[in-house]
């Protein structure tokens, strides 16, 4: 009998909750760019990347949604190279685009946020690394879930330093990733005291699938002595045939070798290994860190409509932001944004071919806050004023 | 003299052999350790990744998940060997057996389904829908309330076992990983572990009525990361494994406060009591261990080495 009344009540609930069924609506913005051309054409780019991590995200939210009576709409504008980016961002938003998950390089990003229609508007960066955007270029209805390339060098200075491989050596590439990435990692060993011997910059231009052997060994023959040989490749272009073939017997870390990256096929612990598999089966390939920063961008906005019910840009930014929003990102511990620059803490996998070696942040390294904010630029000595004096 | 206490202890002593039967997740294996003498008595291969565990309430069959091999495999605790293996719809992690002892409810991770199985007929009963990841699985001592937790969509799903439907959906703090009822089938407890919580639901309304958060000295908050969870024997404590944070919370079962942590191994999973319920078994995922501790007390006794990454465990009774 009790249990008869229990069913009844449950009903009375369910259908209460279908009957104010509310639509979040979202919008995938993407600038194509024409890749730079690389030495080797094997592993070219999925023309999806990042989009496919959106997609999947909103499979899974909105399953969550089917609970709660709560739906998605996802729009898609991706803009080729040569097309006008602002137009197709301006018209979406003209159309109701209020929530946007947006794959663009730094410049289009601040074009967009900068929009006046933008203003008012939630913009969550799934792509640019630029330091420059959680920093001096910040912008207060821009939140950043691709780490930035502080992140993934601190991640990595963190393990040289437990290995005590403190002599580091460089070769660079000269493309602008490249110089970003060379930037934020010789900062990040300046931060955790370790010492950059030598640096030479990568300007071959002959065809190193072929070269290699014969060139390598030379040109890194006058490097000084190092622990270990970090190369700054960010497109993939020339420094996969650094490895083996280099003077001295050291290892390779940075753009190839260890790699510090936001995510990887081979990330697998903490339930990673469900999501790949959701993962693979929906897109029919690995997931890398543009899709993961996708899927845990939307996979935020669904975690924020659910727990405040509300689809406002402003609701959901300032739950965000605040010390409630503990999202699951299967890297072993809760995900938050920082309040004083809009970026998603989150752990950074040093990964190889096939493993994970370690997860930044490794044991030791402490913060008073929060252990996650020892990678990147933290909140005393963040340039970013945009978001008031949260921190 | 000697010889007849020779004699009794003979008589006596395959009956004392409780056992506490673990799954190792790497290692393909179930561990069976004697719960008096701590030995590890045996070690049988299972099928690929096992995770979840559990007994007939007879115990004379030995359900396990069998994760990867996409299989929900039956054991004769006796000997060891595989009967047969049951649907189970993919990438089965847990699950949990009604009271009548013929239904198995399994939670299917890859495919956001409840999968409901007759031991019996070995056929698929039911398959529910539920959110995305389902793990956790409790079942009310009255077998009228299935409960589904699903891992990414944060929710508690009640399910009515006579339609097999959803009645009521109840969102909890992030990945909630397992459901427990109380023994007297009052209250519901679900464990989140990226939220770091403990809600506590009145299954006369699902309404929450407790919510518990954990504080340990010298741990970040972000490592306690509760998971599994055992009431106790006598139903005025609730031990839940805090995960990474490689402690057992001991909270009251009426005030929902904690009384005490107890140290154990690293990265702790689940937990099984031994049949004659003065102790508590832990599995420790990342030390590859499992430790014992004194109800009584509240002190750890012992560590006993498993296989690698032991996950669940299961208590059995050998004097039956």
């Amino acid at each position: 009998m009790a249990f008869q009344w229990l069913i009844g009540a449950c009903a009375a609930l369910a259908l209460a909750s279908q009957s104010q069924a509310e639509v979040l609506r979202i919008d995938w913005i993407e600038r194509q760019v024409t890749p730079p051309p690389v030495l080797s054409n094997m592993a070219a780019i999925p023309p999806t990347l990042g989009l496919d991590g959106a997609r999947l995200a909103e499979r899974d939210i909105a399953t969550t949604g089917r609970f709660t009576g709560q739906s998605y709409d996802l729009h898609e504008t991706v803009v080729s190279p040569d097309a006008d980016f602002l137009k197709a961002a301006k018209s979406a938003l003209a159309e109701g685009a209020r929530v946007l998950v947006v794959k663009a390089p730094a410049p289009d990003l601040l074009d967009l946020a900068d929009l006046p229609d933008a203003q008012g508007a939630l913009i969550l960066d799934a792509y640019a690394q630029d330091d420059a955007l959680r920093g001096a270029d910040c912008r207060a209805n821009v939140l950043h879930t691709a780490p930035s390339y502080a992140m993934r060098t601190d991640a990595l200075a963190q393990f040289l330093l437990k290995k005590q491989w403190r002599k580091l050596a460089l070769i660079a590439g000269q493309l602008p990733e490249d110089q970003a990435f060379t930037a934020a990692l010789k900062h990040s060993l300046a931060k955790f005291g370790l010492s950059l011997e030598g640096e030479k910059t990568w300007d071959f231009d002959a065809n190193m699938r072929r070269a290699a052997a014969a060139e390598v060994p030379l040109f890194t023959q006058d490097l000084p002595a190092h622990d270990l040989l970090l190369v700054s490749d960010e497109p993939g272009d020339f420094a996969r045939y650094i490895a083996y073939n280099t003077w001295t017997a050291r290892p390779l870390a940075g753009s190839e070798g260890l790699k510090p990256v936001g995510w990887s096929g081979v990330v697998e612990q903490y339930g990673a290994a469900q999501l790949q598999n959701r993962f693979r089966e929906a897109a029919g390939r690995e997931m890398q860190q543009a899709d993961f920063a996708a899927w845990i961008a939307v996979a935020a906005l669904g975690e924020a409509f659910t727990r405040t019910q509300a689809t406002d840009p402003a609701t959901l930014r300032a739950y965000m932001l605040s010390d409630e929003f503990r999202l699951a990102g299967f890297l072993g511990r809760p995900l938050s944004f920082r309040n004083w620059n809009g970026q998603l803490r989150q752990p950074i996998p040093l990964v190889t071919e096939r493993a994970v070696a370690a997860l930044a942040p490794l044991e030791g390294f402490l913060h008073q806050a929060n252990e996650l904010d020892t990678l990147g630029v933290d909140a005393p000595e963040s340039p970013c004023t945009a978001f008031g004096d949260a921190k | 003299m000697i010889r007849a206490l020779l004699l009794t202890t003979l008589l006596v002593s395959p009956a004392m052999a409780d056992e506490i039967w673990v799954t190792n997740e790497m290692d393909d294996t179930v561990s069976v350790i004697d719960a008096q003498t701590l030995e590890v008595l045996h070690t049988y291969e299972t099928g690929e990744r096992p995770r979840g565990i559990t007994f007939s309430r007879d115990f004379k069959r030995l359900y396990i998940c069998a994760s990867d091999s996409d299989a929900v495999q039956v054991m004769d605790p006796d000997t060891g060997k595989i009967l047969h293996d049951l649907p189970s719809g993919e990438d089965p992690e847990q699950f949990v057996i009604a009271p009548d002892d013929r239904l198995l409810y399994i939670a299917n991770e890859d495919d956001a389904i409840t999968t409901v199985v007759d031991t019996q007929t070995r056929k698929v009963v039911s398959q529910i829908d539920v959110g995305v990841e389902p793990e956790g699985m409790g079942i009310s001592p009255d077998g009228k309330v299935q409960v589904t937790t699903s891992e990414t969509t944060n929710m508690a799903h009640w399910i009515d076992t006579q339609t097999h439907k959803i009645i009521a959906n109840s969102l909890v703090d992030p990945r909630p990983r397992h459901a427990e009822f109380s023994p007297d089938g009052k209250e519901l407890w679900v464990s989140s572990e990226i939220g770091g919580t403990v809600a506590i639901f009145d299954t006369t309304d699902q309404s929450q009525i407790g919510k518990i958060s954990f504080q340990l000295k010298g741990v970040r908050p972000e490592k306690i990361q509760p998971v599994g969870m055992r009431f106790s024997p006598d139903a005025s404590k609730v031990f839940i494994a805090l995960g990474p944070a490689n402690h057992i919370a001991v909270v009251d079962a009426k005030t929902f406060e904690v009384e005490t942590y107890i140290l154990v191994g690293r990265r702790v999973w689940h937990m099984a009591i031994s049949p004659d319920q003065t102790r508590l078994f832990t599995t420790n995922g990342v030390s590859g261990d499992v430790t014992v501790i004194d109800i009584a007390s509240l002190n750890p006794i012992d560590t006993v080495k498993v296989g690698r990454f032991p996950w669940g465990a299961a208590a059995r009774p050998t004097q039956n």
